[in-house]
């Protein structure tokens, strides 16, 4: 009895956590059925747009973390990825090296933007958002005297392809085809497994070097990096492997294969774990058996015909789904590094930060910059992915759809993880590929739906932004029973008597 | 000496280097041969036309709410109000039946529509920024952003009969700009509107001096506003507003109900705002739909905030500057961008940057060193 009660709360607590995810997916899944297009075309856009935009809104979770809310101000990353991009495009550089080049142009830039952005957000404390928000409207018109009015007009520039006919200022659109467009995305597996062999083999040889010199000690995990790796070079050699590796698309039916394959290989060796060396009894093994079952049910379902037909079309540039795990894994591991745990600290309670000699402004500052410097990598697997470089018009709305699609996972102000990142991009952009045609069916204008995926983006800022600040705003007035509550609140009592003191 | 520096700590350095370089625009333009009538009318008009808007800051500042960027609320609702007046307008053929008294009971109609409107929305729009209190702007910025996405969906599901609204050979749908010459345009402010349209006896609403137009009509309605604020922050309920805003804790142990007047400032805000947007409809002509009142606000925001006001304290004297200055470097500098290089777009940059560099700084002025 008390356990029915207690699966009952449960669902009803995870239901009330998800409650934006929840209805957004029935939204979703109402604007699908209304709009009747067929599943391999939405599915295929929504991989499309998991490719092009999960980056940058990956790039919004270290800020959330610090404290800093979310950081409108990625802006300012995009900012640096373009600048980046129009030089290499006006150098006359291509393919993968080009793409290198943007990104040592562009990381420097962005480091210094985040750098600045960090600094004036600790002048700011409690306004981040709106500042970060303007400013990034204020970065928008520097952008555009730049590209608009310095790049030939102080600047001379001499490239009828890029410039205006007149001689001064940026063509709205710069064609990338031929130069940097899918310079990411085009990456065959088989050149990702050789890096990778190599950059392993050195990182090993470092550690055995320094096992030798006795600073660092070797350990198991290290030889099974190593194994792994070296097993799959070695296996990208043999012939069938090789010609399924050499291509840089993954259908998405071998991706789904390998991903249930990987996943019932961890499990099975949990199982064998647990009964040969933990000896532990067989209750515990009830979790990775239905586990395996479910990973069967899904391997089944793909052979339905319609499932399969769907999967078979929709191809996968390998490199930017790596880069979205990498950055997946990277999010994850700085919680367990000091970096990590300081932002973390400083994102509860500045004041208690403080006390504990947690330098504030600095951890804000590298949180910033970090994200800016994400943001702009997010933004080169964008501009890389579509192709065509739209001058004044790229860089405008990603802070509105990332955190848009970040508060659509579930996320709010002060809590934000990988995986309500992943879950709001496909909810987010699945309404947006259906909107239109659902707005057509429904009220024979498919502007309307336009108009309303709009709506939907701005509506679910200004929610998520007003729940936080009455949730903020309560704690404010009535202080919960358990006491202190020093840190986060907007703009607490005390300043706001300084500051008529200090008039 | 200290007088100097007093003046200079009183206008501060932003309004000192925007003043100089308004200064600097104008003469530059006049030694380059332009006409100062026709500039300095120009001026004039653009300052009237965003005048009400900028003044329907005061009452959000001074009541404690910070910058109404959600100021987009009581622009939808006036735009809301003109649609309807202009619709109900052309429904019973006003222009025939009551001639040149068509265009005025149109405008009186827009207005009581948008004020009706205004303050329902304003009211509970109050009611919410009592709820989030302390993130007022933030909150305030993405409401304003989502009314006017939701607006658009509205104006593309009306179905109006008026020809100059609604789009030619569609049943639905309202057009991007609509042409308000057969309706209220350029009433107060058009010298040739108002002379081919109204009887002699009202030809004083505008007229022209040679070259320089005097809208005198549209100067009487901003004044009265502007007269109407000022009288309303110097009777009781107006000074219990500012002490509301200006401090909570001491305001609430006098017994003056706080948020009620944060809900009142913001109410009356947002009716100025639909006010402002039919008079400035009525200045510029025409109705712009959609996103066109997408930043607005922004622009409200950043005149009064160069006229000096901060994010607690704002004066009429503030609207009239900040205004001023704002509309005249953005009238003056494309002519004079124009003579000197060919870029179409440059003031239109200017105006984000200065815009928004304006309200950065007013910001971390405001929430510095909060520790």
């Amino acid at each position: 009895m008390s356990q029915k009660t207690n699966v009952l709360q449960k669902a009803g607590s995870f239901l009330f956590d998800n409650k934006v995810m929840i209805a957004f997916a029935a939204i979703c899944v109402a604007a699908i059925v209304l709009s009747g297009s067929p599943m391999t075309f939405i599915v295929d856009g929504v991989f499309t747009r998991i490719t092009r935009n999960t980056f940058t809104v990956l790039a919004l979770i270290i800020p959330v973390l610090a404290g800093l809310g979310l950081n409108f101000g990625i802006v300012i990353g995009a900012v640096a990825a373009q600048i980046a991009v129009f030089c290499v495009v006006y150098w006359g550089f291509g393919g993968f090296s080009g793409m290198l080049l943007s990104v040592l142009i562009a990381t420097p830039l962005a480091v210094l933007f985040g750098y600045l952005v960090g600094k004036l957000f600790n002048r700011m404390k409690g306004a981040e958002m709106i500042a970060g928000l303007i400013l990034g409207y204020f970065a928008d018109g520097l952008y555009q005297l730049l590209f608009l009015v310095i790049i030939g007009g102080i600047i001379p520039v001499n490239n009828p392809k890029l410039i205006i006919s007149g001689g001064v200022g940026v063509k709205n659109t710069i064609d990338l085809t031929g130069n940097l467009k899918y310079a990411i995305d085009s990456v065959r597996m088989v050149d990702i497994v050789t890096v990778l062999f190599y950059v392993v083999l050195a990182i090993t040889l470092i550690k055995v070097v320094l096992h030798l010199l006795k600073k660092y000690q070797l350990n198991k995990g290290d030889f099974i990096l190593f194994g792994v790796v070296g097993l799959l070079f070695g296996i990208s050699y043999i012939p069938v492997i090789e010609r399924f590796l050499s291509t840089d698309r993954l259908g998405l039916l071998d991706a789904l294969t390998a991903v249930l394959i990987v996943l019932a290989v961890v499990q099975i060796i949990k199982i064998v774990k647990s009964i040969w060396i933990d000896k532990q009894p067989a209750k515990n093994l009830v979790k990775p058996i239905l586990a395996l079952l479910g990973y069967g049910l899904i391997f089944g379902l793909t052979f339905i015909p319609e499932i399969e037909n769907m999967l078979l079309f929709v191809k996968l540039p390998v490199l930017p789904f790596l880069l979205i795990a990498g950055l997946c894994w990277f999010n994850h591991k700085i919680l367990s590094t000091r970096l990590g745990q300081n932002m973390r600290t400083v994102g509860q309670s500045q004041s208690v930060a403080m006390a504990s000699g947690i330098n504030v402004d600095q951890t804000r500052v590298i949180a910033m910059i970090i994200s800016t410097v994400l943001a702009s990598w997010g933004q080169l697997i964008f501009l890389q992915n579509i192709g065509t470089f739209s001058t004044y018009g790229a860089h405008t709305q990603i802070a509105q759809f990332a955190i848009a699609a970040l508060l659509v996972g579930g996320a709010s102000v002060q809590k934000a993880t990988n995986k309500q990142a992943i879950i709001g991009v496909i909810l987010f952009h699945t309404l947006f590929i259906v909107a239109p045609q659902a707005g057509k069916q429904l009220f024979d204008n498919a502007q309307i739906g336009e108009y309303f995926r709009v709506f939907v983006s701005y509506g679910v800022i200004a929610l998520s932004l007003a729940m936080h600040a009455w949730k903020q705003f309560k704690k404010e007035v009535q202080p919960p029973a358990e006491g202190i509550d020093l840190g986060n609140s907007a703009l607490p009592p005390v300043v706001e008597k300084q500051q008529i003191l200090n008039k | 000496m200290k007088t100097l520096k007093n003046i200079y700590e009183n206008i501060g350095l932003p309004r000192l280097i925007i003043g100089l370089f308004f200064i600097f625009l104008v003469v530059t333009s006049i030694v380059l041969g332009f006409s100062p009538a026709a500039l300095f009318s120009d001026v004039l008009r653009r300052w009237l036309m965003y005048g009400t808007l900028v003044l329907a800051m005061v009452p959000g500042i001074q009541s404690g709410i910070g910058l109404n960027f959600g100021i987009s609320l009581g622009i939808s609702a006036g735009l809301l109000g003109s649609v309807f007046a202009m619709e109900i307008s052309f429904l019973r053929n006003w222009n025939e039946v009551l001639g040149a008294g068509a265009p005025w009971l149109t405008l009186l109609l827009a207005l009581l529509f948008g004020i009706i409107m205004a303050a329902i929305l304003g009211t509970l729009y109050g009611m919410l920024l009592n709820r989030v209190k302390g993130s007022e702007m933030t909150v305030s910025t993405y409401v304003g952003f989502s009314v006017i996405a939701f607006m658009n969906i509205v104006w593309l599901s009306l179905a109006f009969k008026n020809g100059e609204l609604s789009w030619p050979l569609q049943g639905r749908g309202l057009r991007n700009t609509a042409s308000l010459s057969g309706s209220f345009g350029g009433l107060l402010s058009n010298p040739d509107v108002v002379q081919s349209t109204q009887p002699a006896w009202l030809h004083w609403l505008a007229f022209k001096i040679g070259d320089f137009t005097v809208p005198l009509g549209l100067i009487l309605v901003f004044a009265l506003l502007c007269f109407i604020i000022w009288l309303f922050f110097r009777s009781k309920l107006g000074i219990a507003m500012s002490a509301a805003g200006e401090n909570q804790l001491f305001t609430t142990t006098t017994g003056i109900n706080v948020d009620g007047k944060r809900i009142q400032g913001t109410a009356i805000s947002t009716v100025l705002g639909a006010v402002g947007i039919i008079l400035y409809a009525q200045t510029y002509g025409f109705l712009q739909l959609y996103n066109a009142p997408l930043m607005m606000g922004f622009a409200s925001v950043a005149s009064i905030l160069i006229g000096g006001a901060s994010v607690r304290r704002a004066k009429i004297s503030h609207v009239l500057i900040g205004t001023l200055l704002f509309q005249g470097i953005l009238v003056t500098a494309l002519p004079v961008v124009n003579e000197v290089i060919e870029i179409g777009t440059l003031p239109e940059v200017l105006r984000i940057i200065i815009s928004n560099g304006i309200i950065l700084y007013a910001l971390s002025k405001t929430k510095g060193g909060n520790q």
